[in-house]
């Protein structure tokens, strides 16, 4: 038995180890109310996390639409059309029906249809009106699930600038790359409950999160520019049996791309068909002639611009005060520099002629003079300044870079041969944005494609914007450019280039490739209208044309065509109207 | 004098010994509570492993069922029988624990701790006899002791009498949860049986400089090594363990808290479908909360609460000290080990195996524990009504 005394400390002892206890247990409430009231959402968002499995749904690309809004890049809604063997009711009729109506043979449908496979697809691509027609039906077992493919409505137009998109609807070149965020959307996502091991949770439903369609984007190209354009670049191609013909239009105040054509084009509907290609090929073979096929030449190659090249030593040297237009020089048909002898295209040289008069004759001698002239640093000088070092920033994947000589490798020889656009390369692009900020008052402007975009109703979502470096040739020296530019194609070496009633500056060019005995040239016109106010600009590229192959003669006349054409679709009166 | 009649008549109505029906209640409630909460959280694992759904909450009613036999046999035995076996119980549960390492021990879970008893297909876990052993041994000893419990010398005593099979648990099943539970109920018997607090105070503040010395360690050591650091570590960050030491932990915590206030409803627990690893057993309470919220953590923690107060009024009204003893040892096996549990399950500490009391399952668990409430019945048997 307990003293009474022994008692008393017992029964305190036991009641502290009751309440230490009680009160343990409260800290440990406290913590649950912690962890369920505070905590609760952080916790149950992760649960759900871990416990849904997702099944995205695509979401609709965003189109890429021309100037006037013509579709250039849409997105067809096709069907995959699937049947569930152990959901299968009625075979026959199933059979019957997806035979009819997909137009396949009843045995192909049969062996599938009866084939013991988790989920055996029929027919994929397959229309939407097809597709809605099958659903219809209800039939057990029988899936149609839609899905978007990308559609190009004009096929091979544009191909090598709008570019394709893979399986995953994903930009693979052109703007469809460089607008990936703009065209993708939010795919959407199906969500269904499962357990540990993803066995789906019956009795729980399913959520959905919509997609989210990408925005359309409007590009500044003109559908009927880029076709005609297209149309004349063939004819040339075929004319002159040339490799490749490739034709720039832009809007030389604003950088805006009206065409850019680069054919052979190929079929953006089917990018991965090569047309003449062997049989036996391995991948890599494929894929490289894959890529020379997917290839555009005015951004991605660069070339000796030749004697177009003449149009920045001119505004270089009248922007440094070494030569004027009234200048006078004699060029006996060569000119030494150092101890090498360059010579003229005119091998009886072209006499006494002013400034003006050499340009149109696109004489060589007088160039290189000039060049001399400016020397090394000052010509390095502007060729920085007109921007040449650096990459134009179009919107398109790839551009390649300049390709010139080290300043301290430059000598007099090596001046004297930039000085006519040799011994160097640019890309297309660069030429045609670098004369285009020559002649439009001395602004450096961005050649681009994308002008806007748009949302589902059409509403403008964000304007695009590209910087313009203002002030890289005074307007004097772009005026006077202006000028000795149309003298050249209403008198001198490119009146191929002209339209009666039309004024029309321009430079023609004749470029011989590496190695310099290949006999293979490149012919090229750069021209722009009105000569006095220039609101658009082209350039002309014929690659290794057979039989004559001076610019004048084989690439101007393409441009003439163009504008022929397009000046008055553009609303750009000639001076009689 | 009518009232005084009265009040006569229901003496001589009702038994002149007491029997606790509110703590009867209380264990029947917290049982059947757990056989539920069994079923809810293992039918799904269960019937894909063993294509019953029941499985699980068979063998826990089977046991249970076992368990209130021994109960009521034990609640009718004068509990001074048992003072006779505590140097055998002694005895006999440290000679038990070495037996897991013979071909009779059965591995489970990737731990050796359990015995097979040939023919029931029952497995025992030496360490649950070790428990009930243990109390009967220590409120034995505190009685023969008598006042010499007061001394330095009877103190150290009683702290190292249980010593060697504290460490025959830890090291030889390796089981340190079952070692600090053993450790704890004896502790707090050696707490109720000395009349110092100062000793207790000082043990206590050293215990927690103790661990907040080896959690720094463990924290600024350069590399890792063992288990339970590792455990340590996920403990304070379990979102950066969370694919090893950390999932069971992270799991519990996503359940905990995907239950909200109210829950989400008995049966609609979605961790429990193969996400939370031992969500019958150790980790059941997490369930709870995911299906009946924080209102239903709390109705199974007051009954706890409930339960401790019931066994203190009988312990605080024992007819001598062996029977308060004895009853002090329950409530410090069922304390320490619901608080641990419950502490683990909301990672208030690291994670370490143990049950809930009544509620997980496991056979061997609830088996001694209703023995032990049979101990206490039998203790408040004893009470003799006049003293209330």
């Amino acid at each position: 038995m307990l003293t009474n005394n022994n008692k008393i400390f017992h029964r305190k002892k036991i009641t502290v180890v009751f309440f230490i206890c009680a009160g343990v247990f409260l800290l440990l409430f406290a913590r649950l109310v912690y962890l369920m009231v505070w905590r609760a959402d952080h916790y149950s968002q992760l649960a759900d996390e871990l416990h849904e499995r997702e099944r995205s749904i695509k979401a609709a690309r965003g189109r890429i639409l021309d100037r006037n809004q013509t579709v250039l890049a849409d997105n067809k809604t096709v069907c995959t059309v699937s049947v569930i063997h152990n959901q299968v009711e009625e075979p026959k009729e199933v059979i019957e029906v997806l035979s009819r109506e997909l137009g396949l043979s009843e045995e192909y449908v049969r062996k599938r249809v009866e084939k013991y496979s988790s989920i055996e697809r029929i027919k994929s691509n397959v229309d939407k009106d097809v597709g809605d027609k099958i659903r219809e039906y209800d039939l057990a077992g029988v899936k149609v699930d839609e899905d978007y493919k990308r559609y190009y409505p004009y096929g091979e137009l544009a191909s090598k600038v709008l570019g394709f998109t893979g399986g995953d609807n994903q930009g693979i070149i052109g703007l469809e790359v460089v607008y990936e965020e703009i065209l993708k959307g939010e795919p959407g996502t199906i969500l269904t409950v499962t357990d540990a091991k993803g066995i789906e949770v019956e009795t729980s439903g399913e959520r959905r999160i919509e997609p989210i369609s990408g925005s359309d984007l409007v590009i500044s190209m003109d559908v009927n520019i880029q076709s005609y354009a297209t149309q004349l670049a063939r004819q040339a191609m075929a004319a002159k049996e040339a490799d490749s013909v490739s034709i720039l239009v832009m809007n030389p105040k604003n950088g805006e791309m009206l065409a850019m054509v680069n054919v052979p084009e190929f079929d953006l509907n089917a990018p991965y068909e090569i047309s003449d290609a062997g049989e036996n090929l391995t991948d890599e073979e494929k894929q490289n002639l894959l890529n020379a096929v997917w290839r555009n030449g005015c951004i991605n190659d660069t070339y000796e611009p030749g004697s177009t090249f003449k149009i920045v030593t001119a505004a270089a040297g009248l922007e440094e005060g070494v030569v004027t237009p009234e200048s006078t020089f004699s060029c006996p048909g060569f000119i030494l520099v150092d101890d090498r002898k360059i010579r003229c295209h005119k091998v009886a040289g072209h006499g006494a002629e002013t400034f003006v008069q050499a340009t149109m004759n696109s004489c060589n001698p007088v160039f290189i003079t000039v060049g001399l002239r400016l020397g090394v640093d000052n010509y390095y000088k502007y060729f920085e300044q007109f921007g040449l070092m650096q990459k134009t920033g179009i919107d398109l994947p790839g551009e390649a870079g300049t390709i010139m000589h080290k300043k301290e490798d430059m000598g007099n020889v090596e001046l004297a041969t930039v000085a006519f656009g040799q011994s160097f390369q640019i890309t297309p692009i660069q030429l045609l944005t670098t004369a285009s900020s020559i002649i439009n008052g001395g602004n450096r402007v961005t050649p681009h494609f994308g002008v806007k975009t748009l949302n589902e109703e059409g509403e403008v979502l964000s304007v695009l914007e590209y910087p313009v470096t203002e002030g890289i040739v005074s307007e004097e020296t772009s005026a006077i450019m202006r000028n000795m530019l149309e003298m050249v194609v209403s008198q001198g070496s490119g009146k191929n280039g002209g339209i009666e009633g039309f004024r029309i500056g321009g430079k023609t060019a004749t470029s011989q490739t590496l190695p310099r005995d290949s006999g293979r040239y490149i012919a090229s016109f750069i021209g722009f209208a009105p000569a006095d106010d220039p609101q658009v600009i082209a350039l002309a590229i014929v690659n290794n044309p057979q039989g004559v192959y001076y610019g004048g003669q084989v690439a101007a006349p393409i441009v003439r065509q163009l504008f022929e054409n397009i000046l008055p679709y553009l609303g750009i009166m000639g001076y009689n109207q | 004098m009518a009232a005084r009649g009265t009040r006569k008549r229901k003496r001589k109505e009702q038994s002149e010994y007491f029997f606790d029906y509110s703590l009867l209640f209380i264990v029947f409630f917290l049982l059947g509570f757990g056989l539920i909460m069994i079923y809810s959280a293992s039918s799904y694992e269960a019937y894909e492993e063993y294509g019953d759904a029941a499985y699980y909450l068979k063998r826990q009613l089977m046991a249970a069922i076992l368990g209130l036999v021994l109960m009521t046999i034990v609640a009718n035995i004068p509990y001074h029988f048992w003072e006779r076996f505590a140097v055998l119980g002694y005895l006999v549960s440290a000679a038990m624990i070495p037996v897991v390492l013979t071909p009779l021990g059965v591995e489970s879970h990737g731990a050796r701790r359990w015995i097979r008893i040939p023919g029931i297909g029952f497995n025992l876990q030496p360490a649950e006899v070790a428990k009930l052993c243990m109390i009967l041994f220590l409120a034995t000893l505190v009685c023969r002791m008598g006042k010499s419990v007061r001394t330095l010398k009877g103190f150290f005593l009683m702290v190292c009498i249980p010593l060697p099979i504290v460490i025959m648990v830890w090291k030889i099943t390796d089981n340190l949860s079952s070692a600090i539970i053993i450790m704890g109920i004896s502790l707090l018997m050696v707490f109720v049986a000395s009349p110092d607090y100062k000793k207790f105070v000082l043990m206590g503040l050293a215990g927690v400089a103790a661990v907040a010395l080896i959690v720094f360690m463990i924290v600024n050591a350069d590399s890792v090594e063992g288990f339970r650091s590792e455990r340590i570590l996920a403990w304070l960050d379990p979102e950066s363990y969370s694919q090893d030491k950390g999932f069971q932990t992270i799991q519990a915590l996503y359940a905990i808290g995907s239950g909200g206030i109210w829950g989400k409803g008995l049966g609609q627990s979605m961790q429990k479908l193969s996400f939370l690893p031992e969500a019958q057993n150790d980790m059941i309470f997490s369930i709870i909360c995911e299906e009946l919220g924080l209102f239903g953590a709390i109705c199974v923690i007051l009954m706890f609460i409930l339960l401790l107060w019931r066994m203190m009024i009988i312990a605080n009204n024992a007819p001598d000290l062996f029977g308060s003893m004895l009853v002090v040892g329950v409530i410090g096996h069922i304390a320490i080990q619901a608080i641990l549990n419950i502490a683990v399950v909301t990672n208030t500490i690291p994670n370490t195996g143990i049950s809930l009391p009544f509620i997980s399952y496991g056979g061997s668990s609830v088996m001694f524990l209703l023995i032990e409430i049979g101990l206490v019945l039998s203790v408040a048997k004893r009470i003799q009504l006049k003293e209330l």
